[in-house]
């Protein structure tokens, strides 16, 4: 991602979001550890750690809408479109072969780190075929 | 989309980062459009026109008409 305005308030909204998701992430794994979340919050206290990652897609929708330069932009959606193409991908692959027990079942969060992951492929490719942005 | 960006911008003795300034967008757009490796939408196109205070067609070359002369 280049350094434009917008892609600072993106970086400033992320961290935020990051650091909110520690803070959720934490207590919940300790809570449920040592058995101290009460039957009727377990949903709940399961579910705060995902609410920053899906808040780190909106502030990523947000940079999209307020990014004032189209190149920038167009970038970014070829990482985002990168990033989408290749989680989907492995996910589905990753389904049909634990399906047929050939491969050991993984926790849905990892879908989130391929997704990130995927992005940094959209940067290099981006970077090979017109020689810009970042991964 | 081919276009004499580089030769106008040459004409008036500014770097890239200076057009880029002019325009408000970033100088890795202005390099995308002057190799041809990103055509700017209309509202940019015009910005660079206007600019330029030059004709759209007169920065950059239709790419149906390059066609047809090359026939």
């Amino acid at each position: 991602m280049l350094r434009t305005p917008a892609s600072k308030r993106y970086n400033i909204r992320t961290i935020w979001l990051s650091l909110l998701y520690c803070a959720f992430l934490l207590p919940a794994v300790y809570g449920f550890k040592h058995q101290l979340v009460p039957h009727p919050l377990k949903y709940l206290v399961a579910v705060l750690p995902a609410l920053p990652i899906i808040g780190i897609f909106a502030a990523l929708g947000r940079y999209l809408i307020e990014e004032q330069d189209e190149y920038v932009r167009m970038l970014m959606v070829r990482q985002i479109l990168w990033a989408s193409a290749f989680t989907l991908s492995i996910a589905t692959t990753w389904g049909f072969l634990d399906n047929f027990g050939l491969v050991g079942h993984v926790d849905g969060y990892w879908i989130i780190v391929l997704w990130y992951f995927g992005l940094a492929i959209g940067g290099i490719y981006n970077k090979l075929t017109l020689g810009a942005g970042r991964c | 989309m081919e276009n004499r960006l580089r030769v106008l911008r040459a004409t008036r003795n500014w770097s890239q980062q200076d057009l880029a300034e002019r325009l408000e967008v970033s100088r890795q757009s202005v390099n995308a459009i002057e190799t041809g490796k990103y055509d700017p939408s209309l509202p940019l196109a015009f910005r660079i026109a206007e600019l330029f205070e030059a004709p759209i067609e007169e920065i950059f070359v239709s790419p149906s008409r390059r066609s047809s002369k090359a026939i």
